[in-house]
């Protein structure tokens, strides 16, 4: 990676930390969807969790990239961000309609 | 060092995902890890140096190919009861395949460590090919006869399919996910014309862009929208053969009307003209691998057969 | 002649264990779908051994991609792959449909259609 050398050190630092926060959010939201008990919880923890990690990685890798790129990796994030909250929302209509069938 | 790193990791959980896939009791389970799976190909092609491939499996690995699977799974009923293996019926394959992989391993290690002459062929003669991206060189106009032949195969596999495939079940769709559609449908069309014309100097081209536009024309065909798109429209049909038809009538034309002091190859376009050949087969593959691929996921019998089908829904076994 | 890169020798070795798992599923894979599912597995795999292959040149050319011949036979071939899985599943499903009435499993079917139903 050429550009990190440019990189001051507090900027390394405040892009390590974010990334470390990101990657933590992940660890959560998978930890969640392993460990908790039912459907709806799930769902809470990976879109929830997963949506705030993504974003504090993309705004950790800002730090490398020019200003084109980090626009495209925001709409990414968007993008992620949306489809992320209308599969869930699909999810849990989902499972609603089949508890009420049951 | 921390690349290798990266490699093993990704490696340990593509094999982990089609292990899970293959051995999982449930069907439904082994559909979600394969979706998985393909996804993560998806990185694996990155890394390998290969963003073209990346492109394809992503719309193509974990779009179409997940709804292709779980249509089916919708379709399959209740799961039958499982059948138990014997530990002879395991065992047998198990030493089979240990020994085919042993072999495959061995046959892999005495790979010579260089490419070989092939890809400075391509670099060499990349200049005359119209485009500077050599993956398309190769497509287009290196090996035309593939590319060809692969719109052929997709023809006769969509013919196939409309012959024999069901009277589909009944859908309906949430309006949450069909506006979710409507709004992702542009930016599909933005991202696969983008794709395409990129294609000519960067990762991209026909097959990415159709199996983008349509993985989207799925998603919207799910959701019960574009209820023109479908086998019995016969301009679609028209489409789906032109990809076809052009690739076709242009290897004629070029074949017999030769430019002065050009070699005349069939399937090689002289390097003039190569750009705007290339580009104009390129438009029509797309549109027609795009509805292929979108007829092939939905593959829904026409209307008119469709209601009098379900209207005699318990004697449909029989016809 | 220089030695097999690491990342090469990692990736042949995925893709020659993804052919052997898609293999054994095939083998003893009670349900058609899953063998439909392992055939997928062994073409990965066979790509995968393909785009390694073509990934050798890479490290010490100036090659801008692996080898693009081989990496357009893969392109092809995925295209290829799904239609032909296209194919297959639309016979699976023609084969359930074919099944005698008793096996079918009606009141899961009608259950289904119900829950798909939204509310509007």
């Amino acid at each position: 990676m050429s550009g990190a050398n440019e990189l001051s050190i507090l900027s390394i630092i405040i892009s390590s930390l974010l990334l470390g926060i990101g990657l933590l959010f992940f660890i959560a939201g998978s930890m969640g969807m392993l460990r908790f008990p039912d459907s709806y919880s799930r769902l809470h923890a990976v879109t929830k969790a997963d949506s705030l990690g993504l974003g504090s990685v993309v705004c950790g890798l800002m730090f490398y990239s020019n200003w084109w790129q980090n626009l495209l990796m925001l709409v990414v994030w968007l993008l992620v961000l949306a489809s992320g909250t209308v599969s869930c929302q699909l999810l849990a209509r989902f499972c609603k309609a089949k508890q009420d069938q049951l | 060092m921390s690349l290798l790193l990266f490699d093993a990791l990704l490696c340990l959980l593509l094999l982990a995902l089609a292990l899970a896939s293959m051995l999982s009791r449930q069907l439904t389970h082994a559909v979600i890890l394969y979706v998985a799976f393909g996804l993560l190909m998806a990185l694996a092609w990155a890394r390998l140096a290969a963003p073209d491939l990346a492109l394809a499996e992503a719309a193509i690995g974990a779009g179409l190919t997940g709804a292709l699977c779980f249509t089916a799974l919708a379709r399959q009923g209740a799961p039958a009861a499982a059948l138990k293996l014997s530990w002879q019926q395991r065992l047998w394959p198990a030493l089979f395949v240990l020994l085919m992989l042993t072999g495959l391993l061995q046959a892999l290690l005495q790979v010579p460590a260089s490419a070989g002459p092939i890809p400075e062929m391509v670099m060499l003669n990349l200049a005359d090919s119209g485009v500077t991206h050599p993956v398309t060189a190769v497509l287009l106009n290196f090996r035309s006869w593939d590319t060809l032949l692969e719109l052929l195969v997709l023809l006769l596999a969509l013919l196939g399919t409309l012959q024999i495939a069901p009277v589909p079940t009944q859908q309906t769709s949430w309006r949450l996910s069909r506006s979710w559609s409507e709004l992702l449908a542009p930016l599909i069309i933005l991202l696969a014309g983008y794709v395409l014309w990129a294609g000519a100097s960067q990762p991209g081209g026909a097959f990415q862009a159709g199996a983008l536009l349509a993985a989207g024309a799925v998603v919207l065909k799910l959701n019960q929208q574009l209820s023109w798109l479908g086998w019995q429209n016969i301009w679609i049909r028209l489409v789906v053969v032109a990809g076809l038809a052009v690739f076709s009538l242009v290897a004629v034309l070029a074949w017999l009307l030769p430019v002065p002091g050009v070699n005349v190859v069939w399937l090689r376009w002289p390097p003039d003209y190569a750009k705007y050949i290339i580009l104009l087969i390129e438009v029509f593959a797309t549109l027609s691998i795009a509805l292929t691929l979108t007829l092939l996921v939905v593959s829904e019998q026409p209307a008119t057969q469709l209601s009098l089908a379900r209207e005699n829904e318990t004697g449909a076994g029989n016809d | 002649m220089t030695e097999l890169s690491a990342t090469f020798i990692v990736f042949a070795f995925t893709a020659a264990s993804l052919i052997a798992i898609g293999f054994y599923s095939f083998i003893t894979g009670p349900e058609p779908l899953r063998r439909i599912l392992a055939l997928n597995i062994i073409s990965a795999g066979i790509f995968m051994l393909m785009v390694v292959l073509a990934y050798r040149g890479y490290d010490d050319t100036a090659v801008s991609v692996g080898d693009p011949v081989l990496q357009a036979l893969v392109l092809t071939g995925l295209v290829v792959a799904v239609s032909a899985t296209a194919f297959a599943l639309a016979m699976l499903a023609r084969l359930e449909q074919q099944k005698p009435e008793q096996q079918k499993p009606e009141q899961n079917r009608v259950a289904k259609s119900q829950i798909s139903r939204p509310e509007q």
